[in-house]
């Protein structure tokens, strides 16, 4: 119809003018590329669960945990990271729970080839949506579990939806109104297929700090298989084979982290703190006396471990 | 704040932390925590140790506030890294709070319902996308 075909068109011109900056650049930059990711991706195998009233976040961190091998349920879940004040839930809470469960959280860059090579790589990701305007904003999670590129879709587990297929240009929108904001849950020692190097390991870091060292271990030692001279993931396999009890393993990762990194206060204190449990006083007086020297904002705590190191071996000396 | 004031605050937050224990300290005696690599040589621990602490206070008031109950709130907070609580600190009641709202006025339904069919938004479940 002529008048149809009218209307749209006015309706369209002013809509575009009223909400500003429509242009879905990463779709058009996606669908132009040369060197183009698998055209056609579905992980049928992600676990759907139909959200409750308001409950997306549990909902769809429920079905990452599981497709990641964790046992966890939406109801589980709402306990972890549902707001009843907000009838939401906030996305470092979603973090925060990936890492309850055992799991490695990463949030992804906003970028959506990267979020296409993830799903190709068979790992769902959780997405947050703006479904509406930025000045009336409807905040949603999803998971996007496949894409067809030449067909221009995506295809989400949303809400009551376990398929929902958008064009590509709407979830743009959408998830560009939501600052491109996505998190995998991973098993510890899978690596996201675009991490980066201080990503990764500090999503390591904060998992040993949310209790879980088995998980926390694995991380490190995916990512020194792959950046072998970062320090932080040497420090941190040191620390957690240390605090599992394994000294021979804690020495090796602070020999080696003192090696690659002969200026790390950090790589000598722990060293040296471990040398001494396993009663190697001597070379374990150097190391703490190398630290002490490196010096920085870990001083007071090499001071200490040398002050330690000495008083055990005064009291070896004299039984 | 007068000087005070300010060290009796300094010391009711000093004999708060050693009872809750020190959030930032290693697990183990005598070793370094991870975290404490990736930190500057700028950086100063005790001053950020106080930072954090009383952030993660905050929050963990906030989300009382919101319904989440003690414990919960508790272990919650303690699940958040630094950064994260610092992102969230004082903003909890407007960070985007992913959760679906019903109920939506008619004037805007009219407007969400144009802008579904034309692809910019995406609220209804009934809608299909003009290509």
């Amino acid at each position: 119809m002529v008048f149809n075909r009218h209307a749209r068109l006015i309706a369209g011109v002013l809509l575009s003018a009223w909400l500003g900056g429509c242009a879905t650049p990463q779709t058009q930059a996606l669908l132009a590329a040369h060197s183009r990711p698998t055209p056609r991706v579905e992980l049928a195998a992600v676990p759907f669960y139909p959200q409750e009233i308001h409950q997306c976040g549990p909902a769809s961190l429920a079905m990452a945990l599981n497709a990641a091998g964790a046992v966890a349920t939406p109801q589980g879940l709402a306990a972890q990271v549902y707001l009843p004040g907000r009838e939401g839930s906030l996305q470092v809470e979603l973090l925060a729970a990936t890492r309850r469960n055992g799991l490695l959280a990463y949030e992804l860059a906003p970028k959506l080839d990267d979020l296409l090579a993830e799903v190709a790589g068979g790992t769902p990701v959780v997405v947050l949506q703006n479904l509406a305007l930025s000045w009336y904003p409807v905040w949603h999670y999803a998971v996007v579990v496949g894409y067809d590129l030449d067909r221009g879709e995506i295809f989400l587990r949303s809400g009551r939806e376990q398929r929902q297929v958008l064009p590509f240009t709407t979830f743009e929108h959408t998830w560009e109104r939501a600052g491109y904001w996505a998190m995998l849950a991973l098993p510890p020692g899978r690596m996201p297929r675009s991490a980066t190097e201080a990503a990764y390991v500090s999503a390591a870091i904060a998992l040993e700090k949310a209790g879980q060292p088995k998980s926390a271990e694995a991380a490190y030692a995916a990512a020194l298989d792959r950046w072998p001279r970062n320090l932080a993931a040497r420090i941190g396999a040191g620390n957690t084979a240390y605090g599992r009890g394994d000294l021979s393993r804690a020495e090796q990762a602070f020999r080696q982290a003192a090696l690659d990194h002969p200026d790390s206060a950090v790589a000598f204190n722990n060293l040296a703190q471990t040398l001494a449990d396993r009663q190697k006083y001597r070379e374990a007086l150097a190391a703490a006396n190398r630290a002490v020297g490196l010096g920085g904002p870990e001083l007071a705590a090499a001071t200490e471990t040398l002050e330690q190191i000495g008083k055990k071996m005064l009291d070896r000396d004299s039984p | 704040m007068n000087p005070f004031f300010m060290r009796i605050t300094s010391r009711f937050l000093i004999a708060s932390m050693l009872a809750f224990g020190l959030p930032l300290q290693s697990a183990h005696a005598g070793l370094v925590a991870t975290e404490r690599v990736a930190m500057s040589a700028q950086s100063q621990p005790d001053r950020e140790r106080i930072r954090a602490f009383l952030d993660r206070e905050d929050v963990r008031r906030e989300m009382l506030r919101q319904g989440v109950d003690g414990d919960a709130a508790k272990a919650r907070v303690d699940a958040l890294t630094d950064e994260e609580v610092q992102k969230v600190a004082g903003r909890l009641d407007k960070m985007p709070a992913g959760g679906d709202v019903v109920g939506v006025l008619l004037l805007i339904f009219l407007v969400l319902l144009v802008t579904d069919i034309l692809g910019f938004t995406k609220v209804f479940p009934f809608t299909r996308t003009i290509k």
